[in-house]
């Protein structure tokens, strides 16, 4: 058996053994790892994320073959080419057959007095990240007043980094750079300009054409560090990320040639001048070149682990593109960046105002993309890189305009495109992947072709592949419908069905289930009216329209009395107080300007909505996907800034369309001038008062996707808006998908908000009388839900535990008291939180009464 | 689970552990109600085709006692009820989760009995 022998275990290493054992699956090969660190390779790429969530563990590498003889701990310290062998630091010689250098490289630290001083770091290894966080919490912990501060030296894409994780630490990182800009190799001067801006916003302090003269021990255990333009500036810790060298130490110890600017020279096959020695990764200089980046690693491992095995791969082209979201701040660089080949044009988008900056190199006929710079939002990253050196679609300015995302169309891409830069993979492998069956999902496409396994940045775009090959993003509502929503909902308009029974007869299969009953019993509601527990209807209904409250953890319920615009009279606080006492609920207020009543049995919501409709209240429809609620400020009525009568708005919104039952849940809110304290702007339909009228602004969301809504009329009189926002309304649920809320809805029209305006304003498709009627029959339809269950005896027989114990509480629900506040007990694992233990002083409850426990009165 | 043929007469074999529930009209097709049976909350369910069901009324994924309140249908044509809370399926004829073949509620045999529903054990 032929032994080959590894210097260095880090990301190229690894993946060289990786790549060896799959092509060698017979172990014709004996493989010997000499590693220096401690521990097995792991993912320095993410090296940051170890000051963060990510523990040592959740970076180390996957998947050590025992077959691998790995020895942790054992540097080589010398190699002789002619004997075959190599020395370890703990003296013993090992014999190869052949040899892989896959050193790396190690931080250059330049010749600045102090740079021997504790406290003064590199960021390279986990043992380095250890050091540093070491040193920041003692920092922090002997902190009087004020932050520490934290010094970079080196404003390259790694000092930024490093810079991040001084402050995830809790110090106020400083970064100087010789350069006249912040990562000089990646952006160009407009580009940098705009990151120094948009990183100085977030707490960075930015010193950028100075240099580091010397650091210093100050008299209180800190460091003074001095730049070359006298600034003094006193820090905690100090790190140097200032470039790389390539560690071929070892390798010009055994005289092998080594490139002009360092590193190991090898040819494209990556044979070094010696023979039966290879060097790949950061420690190589193929054709005299260094690659910084672990993606022309992984590449020289393949080459060299198939040629070991037979094969002949060459290490061809590498893509140097960068792209990184530090402090939330996005910056992308490929290509040509800097405009290097002869006539190379530059396109600029330069936008101060939304802070972005995005140029594109094109050729010198503007029709071959070479490269770009995007700094501040790089969400065309992908897609424009897929580009590079393909013929452009269209002008390139077209690209980065604005709208350019959707003029680049993702199908468009050529199949050489590299999706993932991590693991070159092109388009076309992953399409491969996809036809011939082996993946259909993400995790499987990271599976079979190792795309979005390292930096995970292309991961959105495995999903776009997925989408644009064949795999079917169904439109079919569920297995028993194969028709959407929207189409569901004409059948029903036409035909005027009225039943779940009668319609899944006709155009579907089977008996329903608890995607497709709930979405047909919102269609009836709108289209057939009648209440949501008449008949039939109420075997559709989710759990909390069927019970008319919301289901919580144990299966109790939580109970949301309407308060249009927030508004509340003392009596009805006192109302509320009452009922929350008498029934032993907990209560909070929610996220949408009311009172939320929790932990109420099923038994007792009859009884609850007696006194509460007696007290002058309503169904919130918390439970339904219905309006929500309208938030409102105080507007004119008691603010100094307001210039209309936001609540009298928000209230009579509010009561409009209460009762509404659509796609989704709907919320609005009504600020009553332009300072928005009602942010209505992240609902579906926000409203902001003008001097003359309102603006109208639709499809804004909190949650999982917040989004801002879009303008779609400004200065409209109260009649012109509030017809606008029935017709957006009614539209919306004749159109929309299924749990699809307004911002995704609009962004699904053909032409978006301009296309909905067009309907909606100037009626393009001569629908609007329709949905104005349907409106009017919704406001004179409406009826309090829960009204309507107090006078009703067969539905009031719905709300008891056990059908055949009317009145015996169920003995699966019980309550603790945690620190006054009433929870569920023994459910989840989830604790309250106690600030007492946590030493932060525990705060009660608001009001000395607590509130009772035990079994409610 | 039975089939609704009126059974009047005492089952030989059911001695004194049959549990009145309800009369079989308070039974909505597709929705269930849940029955104290021995001190154990069980949900009984009635099926379009008036079929009876009934499971353990605690939903294995949230422990909280519910399943009495989820939607009724079919995927894949095995009847299923779907936790209110998560949403997972349960196969009515057998209690067994459909997304996850090693949790399961018990099932109970249900009957008619002179127009009343009754529960017998596990
Ligand atoms: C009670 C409340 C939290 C609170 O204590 O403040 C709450 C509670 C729930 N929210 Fe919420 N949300 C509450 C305000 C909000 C807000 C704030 C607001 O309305 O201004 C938001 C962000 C704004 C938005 O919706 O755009 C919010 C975004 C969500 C989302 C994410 C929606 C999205 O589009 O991504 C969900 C999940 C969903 O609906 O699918 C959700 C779902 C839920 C559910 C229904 C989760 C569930 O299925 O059990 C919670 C149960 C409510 C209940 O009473 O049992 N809740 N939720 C708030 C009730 C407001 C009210 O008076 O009705
Ligand atoms: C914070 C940080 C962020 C980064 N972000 C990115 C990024 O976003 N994208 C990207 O492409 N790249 C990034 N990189 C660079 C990437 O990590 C490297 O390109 C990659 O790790 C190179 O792999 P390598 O195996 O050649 O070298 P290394 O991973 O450095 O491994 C070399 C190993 O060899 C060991 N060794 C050295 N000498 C000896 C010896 N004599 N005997 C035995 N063992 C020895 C070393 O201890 C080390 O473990 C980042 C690097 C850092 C530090
Ligand atoms: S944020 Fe999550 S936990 Fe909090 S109320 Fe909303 S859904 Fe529930
Ligand atoms: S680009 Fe980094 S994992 Fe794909």
């Amino acid at each position: 058996m032929k032994t080959v022998v590894v210097v260095g275990h880090g990301m190229v290493g690894h993946r060289f053994v990786e790549s060896l054992r799959r092509l060698d699956p017979d172990g014709t090969w004996r493989v010997v790892v000499l590693a220096e660190e401690n521990r097995p390779a792991y993912d320095r790429v993410a090296l940051s994320s170890y000051v963060g969530d990510a523990s040592a563990e959740d970076l180390t590498l996957d998947g050590h073959d025992p077959r691998v003889e790995l020895h942790l701990d054992e540097p080589v310290t010398a190699v002789d080419p002619v004997a075959r062998t190599v020395r370890t630091g703990k003296g013993r010689d090992v014999a190869y057959d052949e040899l892989v250098l896959a050193t790396g490289s190690v931080p250059f630290v330049p010749p600045v007095p102090g740079r021997d001083l504790e406290h003064v770091f590199v960021y390279r290894t986990l043992d380095d990240l250890d050091g540093l966080r070491a040193a920041a919490q003692r920092a922090v912990s002997t902190a009087g007043a004020g932050r520490r501060a934290g010094v970079v030296v080196g404003g390259g894409l790694l000092g930024l980094e490093a810079a991040n994780a001084l402050r995830r630490l809790g110090l106020s990182p400083h970064v100087v750079e010789m350069a006249p800009r912040l990562m000089p190799v990646q952006v160009d001067e407009g580009g940098g300009a705009l990151l120094q801006r948009l990183v100085s916003d977030l707490g960075l302090r930015v010193h950028t054409g100075v240099s580091t003269s010397s650091i210093a021990r100050d008299h209180r255990g800190g460091l003074t560090v001095t730049l070359s333009d006298g600034t003094e500036l006193d820090a905690s810790v100090v790190v140097f990320s200032a470039g790389i060298r390539p560690a071929d130490a070892l390798a010009r110890a055994a005289g092998l040639e080594v490139g002009e600017r360092g590193g190991v020279l090898v040819d494209d096959r990556c044979r070094t001048s010696a023979e039966h020695v290879w060097a790949i990764g950061e420690v190589a200089a193929v054709r005299g070149r260094t690659y910084g980046l672990v993606a022309p690693g992984y590449a020289m491992a393949e080459v060299v682990a198939e040629r070991l095995t037979g094969g002949d791969g060459r290490f061809t082209e590498a893509d140097l593109s960068t792209k990184l979201k530090l402090l939330g701040v996005d910056v992308a660089s490929f290509g040509d960046a800097h405009a290097a080949t002869p006539g190379a044009l530059e396109v600029t988008l330069d936008d101060p105002v939304a802070g972005t900056y995005a140029k594109l190199v094109v050729s010198d006929d503007a029709r071959t993309l070479l490269g770009g710079v995007l700094v501040g939002d790089a969400s065309d990253y992908d897609t424009l890189r897929g580009f590079l050196g393909a013929e452009l679609p269209g002008d390139p300015m077209s690209l980065i305009a604005p709208a350019g995302g959707e003029a680049v169309g993702f199908e468009a891409l050529p199949d050489a495109a590299q999706i993932c830069s991590c693991n070159a993979v092109t388009k076309g492998a992953l399409v491969e992947a996809i036809s011939s069956g082996e993946a259909t999902t993400v995790p499987q496409l990271k599976a079979c072709t190792r795309a979005g396994t390292t930096c995970g940045s292309c991961v959105p775009t495995l999903a776009k592949v997925l989408a644009s090959c064949g795999v079917e993003v169904s439109t079919a509502l569920c297995e028993h419908f194969t028709r959407s929503r929207a189409e569901l909902y004409e059948i029903i308009r036409v035909t005027g069905s009225t039943t779940f029974s009668e319609i899944v007869a006709q155009y579907g299969t089977g008996r329903g289930c608890d995607v497709c009953k709930p979405a047909v019993a919102s269609m009836l509601a709108t289209l057939a009216g009648g209440h949501v527990l008449d008949g039939e209807s109420a075997t559709l209904q989710d759990t909390n329209d069927h019970f008319l409250a919301n289901m919580q953890r144990n299966g109790t319920y939580s109970v949301v009395p309407r308060l249009p615009g927030g508004e509340v009279t003392p009596d009805g606080l006192i109302a509320i107080g009452e009922v929350a006492r008498d029934f032993g609920l907990y209560t909070k207020i929610t996220g949408g300007q009311r009172i939320d009543l929790f932990g109420a049995r099923v038994d007792d919501l009859p009884a609850i909505w007696r006194r509460l409709v007696d007290a002058g209240f309503e169904s919130g429809h918390a439970y339904g996907k219905s309006l929500r609620t309208v938030k409102s400020c105080v507007g004119t009525d008691w603010c100094r800034y307001g210039v209309q009568d936001s609540v009298g708005l928000a209230v009579a919104l509010e009561l409009r369309y209460r009762g509404l039952r659509s796609p989704h849940k709907l919320k609005s809110g009504v600020s009553g001038c332009a300072r928005e304290c009602a942010e209505a702007r992240s609902k579906d339909f926000g409203v902001i008062a003008t001097e003359t009228g309102w603006n109208l602004y639709l499809g804004g969301n909190g949650g999982f996707t917040p989004r801002h809504a879009e303008l779609i009329a400004s200065d409209l009189d109260t009649t012109t808006l509030v017809r606008t926002i029935d017709r957006f309304l009614m539209f919306y649920v004749r159109t929309a998908d299924r749990l699809q809320r307004t911002a995704p809805w609009i962004e699904s029209l053909e032409g978006g908000i301009d296309h909905l305006r067009a309907v909606i304003m100037d009626d393009s498709l001569g629908i609007c009388a329709a949905l104005d009627e349907q409106m009017a029959a919704h406001v004179a339809g409406y009826a309090d839900e829960w009204a309507a269950v107090l006078d009703d005896p067969e539905k009031l027989a719905r709300f008891t535990s056990f059908v055949n114990a009317p009145g015996v509480p169920d003995p699966t629900i019980e309550f603790v008291d945690h620190l006054g506040r009433r929870v569920p007990a023994g459910m989840k694992d989830g604790q309250p939180t106690d600030l007492a233990a946590l030493g932060l002083g525990g705060v009660p409850i608001t009001d000395g009464a607590r509130i009772p426990m035990g079994a409610p009165a | 689970m039975t089939a609704l043929d009126e059974r009047t007469g005492t089952d030989p074999s059911s001695g004194t552990g049959w549990t009145p529930v309800c009369p079989l009209e308070r039974l909505q097709p597709e929705r269930g109600v849940c029955a104290l049976v021995a001190g154990e909350p069980v949900a009984v369910f009635r099926t379009h085709d008036d079929r009876l069901f009934a499971l353990h009324n605690v939903d294995p994924f949230s422990h909280a006692s519910v399943l009495s309140r989820g939607i009724v249908g079919d995927l894949g044509g095995t009847p299923v009820v779907a936790s209110p809370l998560y949403k997972q399926h349960f196969a009515l004829e057998t209690g067994r989760a459909l997304e996850d073949s090693g949790v399961g509620v018990a099932t109970y045999p249900v009957r008619v009995v002179n127009g009343t529903v009754e529960v017998g054990s596990p």
